[in-house]
């Protein structure tokens, strides 16, 4: 026998951009234990349509904690209570019977609200598109072993490319700071040889791309780290902050 | 030349100033502690410290404009992140929960800056600020320290200092780039060691004052 539990629900509702905004109460009963948090308000949504009642916006996609698009404050803590887990990986076992459940969207200046828990997280994209690539032609595949990685470096790299860009460290950071997302995006190319050509301007771009797309300044707060889905370190704002000191310094970028 | 004032305009290079600024101030404050730690040899030793320290002149003249340019820099750009931190959230969440990471210290280092600077007036019009031809620096301390009220200001000041280094300290290296899986620990303990030392070490010399005068 599955375990069911009875919840109150408080939903952020609002039906556009500009529009006001409030927290609305939905009550929902018998969810099973075994549901995700999106399976939970795909119930909740079921009984709104029936009902004629416009359902609740909320993102999502490979729903298995690998692409980054869902995500909401749940009881002010982004992805949810549990470490390490987005919210479509957060099950309701969990909660408890006869809890309360505030649902808010990610909120930033920089993360405008398109409908409800949907929020526009493309300043993240721009900040990509600011320098986070490489651009070296691609020409014949070259001999595996040609450059030499060591396994330490390679590790420290990948830890920073899990970041899967889903801005709960934004939502987390109480200055919504998007600093550990581009940590994360400068320090898993500039490990690699392949990155470090152009690591300089890297990071002088990505830097003002944020600052310019109005995310708050970094205090060393913690909270980022501590949120993350994919548990990533704040080392990563540390080398990105000498990378920083470098590039300002003693490179010739501008 | 424009790119010192982009380099340290970025939200990185404001915390780099912030960083290096506060590192000054941990030095200053460490200078300050040493050279006051003569007040426990009583009135002369503290004396004779506060006339060796006037005998350097022009040497004095340069640090204290030095410092309170630092002070400048470092409280105007705390504004300003401050406020532009402020403005980066508008609206704010129903629900507030840490995940874990924030501390009262560094919850509070705004709010513990701008009480410290405060201070700094008082104290600054308290002790530097002051006619001394008819008396000795020594003589207004212990005066000042005769007063119970004064002394628990004194206190819960070093307590707000205490608060400020706590995170401070760790957060300049981690700012410099410094943070190093064999080194950071240190940094912590560090932190936690700096702020003990200049809380207890000035927050206990007003009760010693006041007890020995
Ligand atoms: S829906 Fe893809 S990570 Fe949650």
């Amino acid at each position: 026998m599955t375990k069911t539990i009875n919840l109150t629900l408080k939903i952020w509702r609002q039906s556009g951009p500009g529009s006001k905004g409030r927290l609305e109460t939905y009550i929902a009963n018998t969810i099973s234990t075994d549901m995700s948090f999106l399976e939970m308000l795909d119930v909740v949504n079921e009984q709104l349509t029936l009902d004629g009642k416009e359902p609740i916006a909320f993102d999502y996609d490979c729903r298995e904690g690998i692409c980054g698009q869902c995500g909401c404050v749940v009881n002010g803590r982004p992805h949810g209570p549990e470490n390490g887990t987005t919210l479509c990986q957060l099950h309701m076992r969990h909660f408890s019977d006869g809890d309360t459940i505030f649902v808010e969207p990610f909120r930033a200046r920089a993360f405008k609200i398109v409908k409800d828990l949907v929020i526009d997280r493309s300043p993240l994209d721009k900040i990509i598109q600011a320098g986070g690539y490489i651009s070296a032609s691609t020409g014949g595949c070259q001999d595996a072993n040609a450059i030499l990685i060591p396994q330490d470096t390679a590790e420290k790299a990948m830890d920073a490319a899990a970041c899967i860009g889903c801005g709960a460290c934004v939502a987390a950071c109480p200055n919504a700071s998007a600093m550990l997302f581009v940590s994360a995006k400068v320090s898993h190319l500039v490990l690699l040889p392949q990155g470090r050509p152009e690591a300089a301007q890297r990071v002088v771009s990505m830097l003002k791309t944020m600052d310019e797309l109005c995310f708050g300044n970094c205090s060393n707060e913690r909270e980022c780290e501590a949120e993350c889905p994919k548990e990533i370190s704040i080392i990563n704002i540390a080398r990105m902050n000498r990378e920083y000191i470098k590039a300002g310094i003693a490179s010739t970028v501008q | 030349m424009q790119w010192i004032f982009d380099f340290f305009g970025s939200s990185v290079g404001k915390k780099l100033m912030m960083a290096l600024t506060g590192l000054c101030f941990i030095g200053f404050l460490t200078g300050h502690l040493i050279g006051n730690l003569t007040l426990y040899g009583g009135r002369d030793a503290f004396n004779a410290y506060a006339e060796h320290l006037h005998a350097l002149g022009p040497v004095i003249t340069l640090v204290e404009w030095g410092l309170l340019t630092l002070a400048a820099i470092h409280v105007f750009t705390g504004m300003l992140l401050f406020l532009q931190n402020l403005k980066a959230r508008p609206v704010r969440y129903a629900i507030n929960k840490s995940g874990g990471g924030r501390t009262i210290s560094s919850a509070l280092m705004p709010y513990t800056g701008f009480a410290i600077l405060l201070f700094l007036i008082y104290h600054l019009l308290q002790f530097h600020f002051v006619d001394k031809t008819f008396t000795t620096i020594y003589d207004i301390v212990s005066l000042a320290f005769a007063n119970v009220l004064n002394i628990s200001f004194y206190i819960i000041a070093m307590v707000v200092v205490a608060l400020h280094i706590r995170h401070g300290f760790w957060s300049l290296f981690q700012t410099l780039g410094a943070n190093h899986p064999k080194y950071m620990p240190m940094v912590m303990g560090g932190s936690l060691v700096f702020s003990l030392i200049f809380g207890i070490g000035f927050g206990f010399l007003p009760v010693y004052i006041s007890f020995s005068g």
